[in-house]
């Protein structure tokens, strides 16, 4: 086994207790701008933790992921705009909405490998962006403005910014486990072993695409609810939460923190979005700097940062 | 326990299998020679199930599986390793032989406990690794192991799916004198228990190992028999073993 406290884990650590005492440093100072800018940070690194399911362990590699991200967003805004603001109402319909999604989805792509599945899922991503760009009754391309928030009856209050922020922490958590569970169960060493050889996966008996199918529409519904969590962020949804360059954030964001690593796509989500941010107040070219970061990360650590973490000795 | 009926496999111009019939009692070790572009990775892929025949069939244990996919083939016990090696080169030794147990440990949409720790699925794992002698190379990561090792595993994997049937494609593909003797003893001890269908390079083992031999040229089968039959064939003596193996074996 290797030591507990390693250059990795210390990070991790502290990254997650920086996550979880930022409300603290947020109240106190009456600075709430960082608090916005990591509960969209936290929402996006939910996401990027679902697409890690299938295209880190499982190898699929959707190019189309951010559309359960615009999905799970557009049945809050619809639902809202229809005058149905309860949350016990909007987020089960909402994750039954993206797994039916999936399940659609999934069921052609998964046919397919390589090159066809990328482009099979982000043909399917585009199309559910041009159906929200023709819905003309909620915004069409201009989008929606979400008046309420999706209510809870008085059990939280998704408009109080800390509320909301830990709300958001807890699930990106909760994501993180159920990740780490799945990808050590049986189910997990299926799709993990569909990724590292097919061929041998069906000699020896197993009928994958079940278990593909399983992972995907796991992972749709995980992404869904990072975008209920969105449209509650915002107060607002339009099609370009789910733009094809939205899942090729997403994509990014797991290579840079390391693809297939449990806290990968958090640290891919953070350093990215921070990036982001710090860099666009410099120069309106920020991703100048970020396209050179990827390609020295792709080209010398296959592992992401997680990985160069990861190598490194203690102290 | 396997029959094959008048199989037959075109690629374009070329019968890689034509009019293929070939039966395997059970408990015989059943070898096929022949030699290259002979059509025995294509017989195998349509065994396997990985190539569909243009005509004829195959039956398992009496049951037609000639459409049938591959997993399910290795359901019913059908079981097959390969001649340039596939195995979960990332994952460890037993990681490999338990992902092979667990194919038939029933379904695998258990998504909770920890199957690393699962000794339903540990132990038959480190049993088969014992049975092929690679218990002390378990946790080595699998691309680490040796051309010879991954033979090893190779015969590892089928058996941890407890077949009915082996089907060794090339066991001793690319193997030293040393490792291919060690190969030979262990299929030796394999026959005793399993029905075996062997496709060989190998004459050496073939003919030490081999209840009855099939040779195959151009997708046909010209001769099938005992070895001492197949070294009196004079067609296979002209067709594939040529002078110099004739004399060696005959």
């Amino acid at each position: 086994m290797s030591p507990f406290f390693t250059v990795r884990t210390l990070l991790i650590g502290a990254l997650i207790v920086f996550l979880a005492l930022l409300p603290v440093y947020v109240v106190a100072t009456g600075q709430f701008f960082p608090l916005t800018l990591f509960t969209r940070i936290v929402i996006l690194a939910l996401a990027a933790t679902s697409l890690n399911l299938i295209l880190g362990y499982g190898g699929m590699v959707s190019f189309g992921h951010a559309a359960y991200l615009g999905v799970g967003a557009y049945v809050i805004g619809i639902l809202s705009k229809e005058g149905i603001t309860s949350g016990f109402a909007q987020w089960p319909l909402a994750l039954a909405v993206c797994a039916l999604f999936a399940l659609v989805v999934g069921a052609l792509c998964l046919r397919t490998r390589g090159v066809y599945f990328i482009m099979i899922t982000l043909a399917f991503a585009q199309m559910i962006y041009y159906v929200a760009v023709g819905l003309d009754r909620y915004g069409g391309d201009d989008g929606l403005i979400i008046y309420r928030r999706s209510q809870f009856a008085g059990l939280i209050d998704l408009s109080g910014k800390v509320q909301f922020y830990y709300l958001c922490l807890v699930l990106l958590f909760a994501a993180i486990w159920l990740v780490s569970r799945l990808a050590n169960s049986r189910f997990g060493m299926v799709i993990q072993g569909g990724r590292s050889n097919d061929r041998r996966m069906r000699a020896i008996g197993f009928p994958i695409f079940r278990y593909r199918l399983a992972g995907f529409v796991i992972a749709g519904m995980m992404c869904g609810l990072a975008g209920v969590l969105l449209a509650n962020h915002t107060d607002f949804i339009s099609p370009a939460v789910m733009h094809w360059t939205r899942s090729g954030d997403l994509i990014v964001m797991i290579v840079l923190g390391g693809i297939g690593s449990l806290f990968g796509p958090l640290i891919g989500a953070v350093t990215l979005l921070m990036l982001e941010e710090g860099l666009s107040r410099v120069t309106e070219y920020w991703q100048i700097i970020v396209g050179p970061l990827l390609l020295f990360i792709v080209v010398y650590a296959h592992g992401g940062i997680d990985g160069i973490l990861a190598s490194l000795r203690r102290g | 326990m396997l029959q094959i009926r008048d199989l037959t496999k075109r690629f374009g111009g070329v019968l890689a299998s034509d009019g293929i019939s070939l039966d395997v009692p059970v408990g015989e070790l059943h070898a096929i020679i022949g030699p290259n572009g002979a059509g025995k990775s294509t017989l195998v892929g349509q065994l396997a199930g990985e190539i569909s025949p243009d005509n004829g069939r195959i039956f398992f244990n009496g049951r037609d599986m000639t459409r049938l996919p591959t997993h399910r083939r290795s359901e019913l016990g059908l079981a097959r390793s390969f001649q340039i090696t596939c195995l979960f080169l990332d994952f460890t030794v037993l990681d490999n032989v338990a992902l092979a147990v667990q194919a038939h440990a029933g379904h695998s949409f258990r998504l909770w406990r920890p199957a690393r720790n699962d000794k339903e699925l540990r132990g038959p794992a480190r049993a088969a690794l014992a049975r092929v002698g690679l218990e002390s190379r378990a946790d080595v990561i699998c691309a680490n192991l040796s051309h010879g090792e991954h033979r090893q595993l190779e015969i590892a994997m089928a058996l941890a799916t407890v077949p009915r049937m082996l089907v060794l494609d090339e066991p001793m593909a690319g193997m030293g004198p040393e490792e291919s003797a060690r190969m030979i003893a262990l299929l030796g001890e394999l026959k005793a228990e399993q029905t075996i269908l062997l496709i060989e390079h190998d004459m050496d083992a073939v003919f030490r190992l081999a209840d009855r031999i099939t040779v195959l040229v151009d997708g046909r089968v010209i001769a099938s028999g005992t070895p001492d039959d197949i070294r009196a064939d004079a067609e296979v003596r002209q067709a594939y073993l040529g002078g110099h193996e004739a004399r060696r074996h005959g």
